[in-house]
């Protein structure tokens, strides 16, 4: 009994506030959009019964998503934005990852926090921080015009590369993490011994210190690239209108222009989009735990 | 000894650079008497004083701070029970289901979340409210309560349980006598995420929050929008000495736990 | 005063303390235990003794109560605990791990069985001292349990497991984790605190030598089944497998076909070499397969042929020194290694043989063990 209310609570709760929900998204993705509140057909009731109900959900709105160009784009677009900004996240992660690894054993834990500390700050906070560093009139335009570097200020925020700024910093902690544990648990002896056996510096770190950290990059990789692709704060904060993802035209199809039917089908497809890495990355972190044992 | 390479130290230095600059630079000119945030005119606390005559901001926080506390508490005892029951429960109906409903919102996007979430409330007829922002919050949070709390389960000795039943306890005894005081740290750790999580919330709150409460970052969100204001520059500030007074605390108080460990080791061996 | 010998298994009218009848355990399509029957008396130090997966753990966990039984009934004094679940048993387990709570001291450690049965709390701090005493822990009592050393945890987990008299102990492999000079002495300890308390104690262990020094008798497993119940004795001396002789000590196996000869058995059991005797009271049919298993300390190794039974002719071609004795590895003309045993009694001597010596082996009719699986 005890352990049927054990299981039961939790159980129930995700039940009632996860899948429950979620059906509803996708029969309302199935419906019509309705002038009326609530703003869409059919509604479900028990006189018509089941059959009736059903005979009225259709694909329209899969359809209407495919013929108007606006939601391909944004989709592709949002694939796109995250797999570069997460090459870029890469980039930047792996020689601080690389770094603290090789920093002495008593400095460690302080770098970790260091690492940790931004994802405990908020997020929007950090992202509205860049919103003063990078518009026109902003601390990096002033420093720049200052040196002398350029002579009119750079256009910056509210384009393609604010955000992909925005990204590479609010997620680099997820990056670094899943690397540094990757480069923490490399013995040190095989660098050596790759030297020993004639590897310069360099094609030590090539052929040995990549290859075995490379579960912590595709770790880190997908960490950064799931919530990216659904990322809605980052477009709209240092986006601008041409700026285009999948998040962003979710909210704006919602709030703005309540065609519910729509944003649930919108949502719907971004979901089957994420299922690939989703499962990818699952299928990397079980090859991960079995390796290890 | 430090094998730092030259390439090391740039890279550390200008990674934590890029990490910490911008929040410096947040903290530095929320003391800016100017109005205009990118010019320095002087040092002042005036905006601090402004934040705290404005009620707008005041009465948002309040709300935040009571669904942060709401939804982080209920949601570490749903999630502590669910990663019990992942990894204790054994086979049951629906267990694959189950898991999968633990894992599937650390991934699902918040805008997906948010919109399902207040699909349902509107299907329920329920007006949406600070009940509603806790009743979403603590779904997603009692998730990453549950992952935290299950991988501390995970290396939890299962001998030890064993003991206790072995010595007399009913299984509920043995939980509240040996398994709950040992995973302490774990569970006040998931605490802590779901409060955070709570606190930093922005699509969700957006979705399920209706006009009777407003939470903090729905009028960050609002207000920065329109542009970067000293007030916001001063809030921005205050959260993050808060969460940096927090996080330093948390790793002094472990790296006191590890020094008093070694000294325990030490002690064991000379009594050896 | 004569004082009669501790063997209850020998008289028929004694009841048994634990009785598994019958008893089988899978786990899926594992058979962990199969048709297992076994009685153990009150007072005894019962060791079970196996490879590991060979279910004497599985054994414990069934009467400690954290498995049940597939099939079959386990009686605790005449009572079938089968139903009953571990926190209302009589049973008290000590683990391997230890198990010591981390966030309690020694003393609340201890103290923990005997809190739950809401005793009075001078009684309970009674028998805390009293089990500190006992162990010779009392000044560590406020400890924790990370704040001493291996040997004293597991000194803790045996008080703690005591503590609440029991009329059953079970120990998991108790000394496992201490290093060998530790251990040696804690198995004395063991024994002495058995004989105190008077408690019934059923040690699991993988460590022949360890189940030799503690048991009053041993059971060897093995895949899920007993091959042998004696005491460490009859199972030394007389094993009845194969297995059995060859998983205690060491022990040469010589195979070959039996024929009957008065009380004795003639082994012939190679081409070119002389047939041996071996006394046994096993009944085989002429020329019935058979083993000859010799422990090496029975071999005697001469430099000239004795007139004895039983000899073999062969070359040294491995010494073993250990100290107290030495090996000889004696290889035979057919390639046959025998080993056999000497004591050095005498410091710094000579060895009298050394590689490539030409030597004799034999032994006596008794010494062999004769077996027929």
């Amino acid at each position: 009994m005890r352990r049927f209310l054990l299981i039961a609570f939790p159980y129930v709760w995700l039940l009632a506030l996860f899948l429950i929900p979620f059906a509803i998204v996708l029969k309302i993705s199935l419906s019509d959009v309705a002038l009326a509140r609530p703003p869409y057909m059919p509604q479900f009731s028990w006189d018509e019964g089941i059959g009736a109900f059903l005979s009225q959900l259709d694909f329209e709105n899969f359809t209407f998503l495919t013929t108007d160009d606006l939601y391909w784009k944004a989709y592709l677009s949002s694939l796109k934005i995250a797999a570069i900004s997460t090459v870029l996240t890469l980039f930047v992660g792996y020689p601080i990852a690389y770094g603290m690894a090789r920093a002495p054993e008593a400095w460690r834990p302080t770098l970790m926090m260091l690492v940790i500390l931004p994802f405990w700050t908020s997020f929007l906070i950090r992202v509205y921080a860049w919103r003063g560093i990078l518009s026109q009139e902003g601390y990096l335009n002033q420093v720049l015009m200052w040196t002398g570097v350029i002579s009119e200020p750079l256009t910056i925020l509210n384009t393609n590369i604010a955000v992909y700024i925005g990204v590479v910093y609010t997620y680099l902690p997820f990056m670094i993490l899943p690397i540094y544990a990757a480069l923490d648990r490399l013995d040190g002896s095989l660098i050596e011994a790759a030297e020993d056996l004639g590897c310069s510096r360099r094609s030590a770190f090539w052929l040995v210190t990549i290859p075995l950290s490379r579960p912590g990059i595709i770790a880190g990789s997908f960490l950064v690239f799931i919530p990216t692709l659904g990322e809605f704060v980052i477009p709209s904060l240092l986006g601008g209108s041409g700026t285009l993802m999948i998040g962003k035209v979710l909210w704006e199809e919602f709030f703005n222009n309540r065609d519910w039917p729509v944003a649930s089908a919108v949502a719907i497809i971004l979901l089957l989009i994420l299922i690939v890495p989703i499962v990818l990355f699952q299928k990397n972190q079980q090859r991960q735990a079995e390796a290890e044992g | 000894m430090s094998r730092l390479s030259p390439f090391n130290v740039v890279s550390l230095t200008l990674g934590f650079a890029f990490l910490y600059l911008p929040m410096l630079i947040l903290i530095v000119y929320s003391f800016n008497e100017s109005q205009l945030v990118t010019v320095w005119a002087g040092f002042s606390t005036k905006w601090y004083g402004e934040l705290a005559r404005n009620e707008a901001f005041l009465d948002a926080a309040w709300v935040t701070l009571r669904v942060a506390f709401f939804s982080s508490t209920i949601a570490t005892v749903l999630g502590t029970m669910a990663a019990y029951v992942l990894v204790r429960g054994g086979r049951f109906f629906g267990r694959t289901l189950f898991s999968g409903m633990i894992y599937a919102p650390l991934v699902m996007p918040e805008v997906i979340t948010g919109l399902s979430l207040l699909l349902l409330f509107i299907g329920l007829g329920l007006d949406r409210g600070i009940l509603t922002i806790v009743l979403a919050h603590t779904t997603f949070s009692m998730c990453y309560v549950s992952v935290v709390v299950s991988s501390r389960l995970v290396t939890f000795d299962r001998s030890l349980e064993e003991a206790a039943l072995d010595l007399g306890c009913s299984p509920a005894e043995a939980f509240r006598l040996v398994t709950l005081p040992i995973i302490a740290p774990a569970v006040i750790s998931g605490w802590l995420l779901a409060f955070t999580l709570s606190l930093d919330d922005l699509v969700i709150a957006s979705f399920t929050a209706g006009p009777s409460a407003t939470t903090l970052p729905i009028k960050i969100f609002s207000a920065v929008r329109l542009g970067v204001t000293p007030e916001i520059n001063a809030l921005s500030t205050i959260m993050i000495g808060i969460v940096t007074v927090g996080v330093i605390i948390a790793s002094i108080s472990t790296k006191r736990a590890r020094v008093k460990a070694e000294a325990d080791e030490r002690m064991a061996q000379r009594t050896a | 005063m004569s004082q009669t010998v501790f063997a209850p298994w020998t008289d028929p009218a004694a009841k048994p303390l634990i009785r598994f009848k019958n008893v089988t355990k899978r786990f899926g399509t594992f058979t962990a235990i199969e048709e297992l029957t076994l009685d153990i008396y009150e007072r005894e130090f019962f060791a079970l003794l196996g490879p590991s997966g060979c279910g004497k753990t599985t054994m414990m966990r069934m009467l400690a109560g954290f498995e049940d039984p597939t099939e079959g009934s386990i009686e605790l004094a005449g009572e079938d605990i089968v139903k009953v679940p571990p926190n209302q048993r009589a049973v008290n387990m000590m683990f391997q791990s230890y198990a010591l709570f981390p966030h309690l001291t020694v003393r609340d450690n201890i103290a923990f069985g005997l809190k739950r049965e809401r005793k009075p709390r001078d009684e309970v701090d009674a028998r805390v001292e009293e089990m500190l005493r006992l162990v010779q822990l009392q000044p560590f009592a406020s400890r924790k349990p990370h704040q001493i050393s291996g040997g004293q945890r597991q000194r803790v987990a045996l008080a703690r497991s005591l503590a609440k008299a029991p009329k059953l102990l079970l120990l998991d492999e108790p000394l496992g984790a201490l290093d060998k000079k530790l251990r040696e002495e804690t198995q004395f300890e063991l024994m002495d605190i058995q004989e105190k308390t008077g408690t019934t104690f059923v040690i699991v262990t993988h460590d022949q030598e360890e189940a030799m020094t503690v048991a009053s008798r041993i059971a060897v497993m093995k895949d899920g089944a007993l091959m042998q119940v004696a005491t460490p004795s009859q199972i030394y001396e007389n094993p009845n497998s194969r297995y059995v002789a060859g998983f205690i000590g060491d022990v040469t196996i010589l195979e070959g076909k039996a024929t009957k000869l008065g009380d004795a058995y003639e082994v012939r059991w190679a081409e070119g070499q002389p047939p041996l005797r071996a006394k046994s009271t096993l009944d085989l049919a002429d020329g019935a397969e058979c083993q000859l298993a010799i422990r090496p300390e029975k071999v005697e190794i001469h430099g000239e042929k004795p007139s004895d039974d039983n000899v073999l002719q062969g070359k040294v071609i491995d010494i073993g020194y250990l100290g107290n004795i030495s090996t000889y590895h004696v290889e035979l003309a057919n390639g046959q290694i025998i080993r056999a045993q000497n004591f050095n009694t005498e410091r710094d001597t000579r060895r009298a043989f050394t590689w490539d010596d030409n030597v004799w082996v034999n032994w006596t009719e008794n010494c062999a063990v004769l077996l027929d699986h």
